[in-house]
């Protein structure tokens, strides 16, 4: 394997967000991603390579050490199985709460709630920690309208601004955890690679608590 | 909806996880078993065969429950007990030592066997590693932790890996910095789970928020960021000077162990994580791991756990490694040169004997088939026997 570090960006939000840190570290895409067609992006750096995927398949790649270091959703984060990858820093980017909405003062009452969700694991443990035992329902997107259909009691997702679910006559109903952008090391990568990961770690923390 | 019935046209398919080996690769890796074993046997390893089934009792001693959760159970109709198939050799060796062999000597022994995993692991998603190891009991010095290691560069390099990059950690700091922080067994359980993770800003918010002393905190944090060349044990020694004795202790015996390999291993990239946690539920002292640039995992990793033979009744020192043929097989691919005699069928006692000689000399014989297809080449064979004037005599093939 070369000594190229990739690091794997899903598009998007995270990507224009982590576009000023990662500058901090002398790393400045040639391409730009959205007139650009190519998945794998070069850079102002020789040695540092930017791949554009899906959020959720972040984690993944990374694990597998298909990409060295990631930039992933702490949501995304708490979905992930796998233990191949560090989570070293809290880039305070792309920042959001995952919560449980529902529809505005009709309290429930089945002893078995339903719940709609992408986000399958947390919302389990997140219930189960509530000592309430919930039934989940897995959504690929358009949330909002499960409450409203009568396909569930509740549903968990992000909310940036609340718009989304007030449109829909939703409200936030139970915050579940806080959400920002991680940066994220493959294990073998920071063992192997240290002498090139390190130094940008340190660039990007720098840059974050200046930012902060 | 997901068709979950294997259909008839699909009964080919093995289950996830679950590899066979073609000839080819069947070859290369017995070559490797044997090779490897007659290195095992040079360092004074003896071979040992534990069971693939056993109960399940004795089985997951000592070892905590992610082994318990990777171990397939089936009942034992001869007693109604739970019986499991081994996951992993290491307790089962452990448990030879500790109550068979029953030596008050150092033993050394080792094991190539295959296990099963109920849940797919590592890059290949294997559910069916064909384990490696060997095992050094009864010396609890630095001298037989770095034997074990040496032993599995050793390995590492016997099968032909190359860019190799060993990690070394010591599970006795972290365990040392955690007693002096008090925690509970519940808080132990979530900043385990963080620490693996080398999570920063979930360890700071755990620690604020369960008032750990301000020098404890200090020195778990600054763990996580104590990865990387040799610089980093000077600078743990200083970071954790004010951490009690056991702290202090494990981390001597990290530097001196990390002293006595880079004698002896010291061409390869060391790099130190005290951080590193890997096996945390028995390892008691050193831990170390193998990497190869293009795997995302470690294919070889090892370390001390002194604790575990007490659950057979006597408690021994323990150090050794483990890892995974397969994939080591799969790493180091051999170009294989098929080279073979092919002969035709037929009673001439001149050419059974001579067929004879030349398969007691290592020659491989293959008969030719009345009526069959292919020529020698397809057959795998470099020449042929022919008949000549004077008898049968081995003819190259073009």
């Amino acid at each position: 394997m070369s000594k190229v570090l990739t690091i794997a960006v899903s598009k998007g939000r995270i990507f224009k967000d982590a576009l000023p840190l990662l500058a901090e570290a002398g790393i400045v895409p040639i391409d730009d991603p959205e007139t650009s067609r190519k998945l794998i992006l070069d850079t102002s750096r020789e040695d540092v390579k930017l791949v554009l995927i899906r959020a959720s398949d972040v984690p993944t790649y990374v694990d597998y050490g298909a990409a060295d270091i990631g930039i992933a959703g702490k949501d995304v984060l708490m979905e992930y199985e796998g233990d191949g990858l560090y989570e070293l820093l809290d880039l305070k980017i792309a920042c959001c709460r995952l919560m449980v909405a529902g529809v505005t003062d009709v309290p429930t009452e089945s002893s078995r709630l339903r719940i709609a969700t992408k986000y399958v694991n947390s919302a389990r443990r997140y219930f189960a920690s509530q000592g309430k035992q919930a039934e989940i329902i897995k959504l690929y997107g358009s949330m909002e309208l499960a409450p409203l259909v009568g396909l569930s009691d509740w549903i968990v997702d992000l909310v940036d601004t609340g718009n989304t679910l007030r449109a829909n006559g939703l409200a936030p109903l139970q915050h579940i955890a806080d959400i920002s952008s991680r940066l994220i090391v493959n294990k073998a990568s920071m063992k192997m690679k240290h002498a090139a990961v390190k130094p940008l770690i340190d660039c990007m923390a720098r840059a974050v608590a200046e930012r902060s | 909806m997901v068709i979950r019935v294997a259909q008839t046209k699909d009964r080919w398919l093995l289950p996830e996880g679950i590899v066979e080996l073609l000839p080819q690769q069947a070859q290369h890796l017995e070559q490797l078993r044997r090779e490897l074993l007659d290195l095992f046997n040079g360092w004074g390893y003896d071979l040992v065969m534990p069971p693939l089934i056993e109960y399940l009792e004795s089985l997951l001693v000592g070892t905590g429950n992610d082994l318990d959760l990777q171990t397939f159970k089936l009942i034992d109709q001869m007693t109604g007990r739970l019986m499991g198939l081994r996951a992993d050799m290491t307790p089962q060796v452990a448990r030879i030592d500790a109550h068979l062999l029953k030596r008050d000597v150092p033993n050394r022994l080792c094991y190539i066997g295959p296990v099963l995993h109920t849940l797919p692991n590592g890059f290949g998603r294997s559910r069916s590693p064909l384990q490696v190891g060997a095992e050094l009991y009864g010396h609890a010095g630095i001298e037989s932790d770095v034997e074990i290691l040496r032993l599995m560069v050793e390995m590492l390099k016997t099968s032909g890996v190359n860019d190799l990059h060993v990690d070394l950690g010591h599970v006795g700091i972290y365990r040392g910095l955690v007693q002096d922080a008090k925690l509970s067994s519940d808080q132990e359980e979530r900043l385990f789970d963080a620490m693996q993770r080398k999570a920063l800003p979930e360890i700071e918010a755990y620690l604020n928020e369960w008032d750990v002393v301000t020098r404890t905190k200090e020195h778990l944090l600054a763990l996580i960021e104590l990865n990387g060349d040799h610089s980093v044990l000077t600078e743990a020694k200083r970071v954790l000077s004010s951490a009690s004795a056991p702290v202090q202790s494990a981390l001597e015996n990290l530097c001196q162990i990390a002293a006595r390999a880079e004698y002896f291993i010291g061409e390869l990239p060391l790099y130190f994580d005290l951080a590193e946690l890997r096996g945390y539920r028995y390892q008691t002292g050193v831990v170390f791991a193998a990497f190869v640039p293009g795997q995302g995992q470690e294919i070889a990793r090892g370390g001390r756990y002194d604790a575990i033979g007490e659950s057979f009744g006597r408690a021994r020192p323990a150090t050794g490694f483990s890892s995974d043929l397969k994939v080591l097989a799969e790493l180091t691919p051999r170009q294989q040169v098929s080279t073979g005699i092919f002969a035709v069928v037929d009673d001439d006692p001149v050419l059974e004997s001579q067929i004879a000689t030349l398969r007691a000399s290592g020659e491989r014989v293959v008969h030719a088939l009345p009526g069959q297809q292919g020529s020698a080449r397809e057959m795998g064979c470099d020449r042929i026997l022919q008949s000549t004037d004077n008898g049968w005599s081995v003819v190259a093939v073009d």
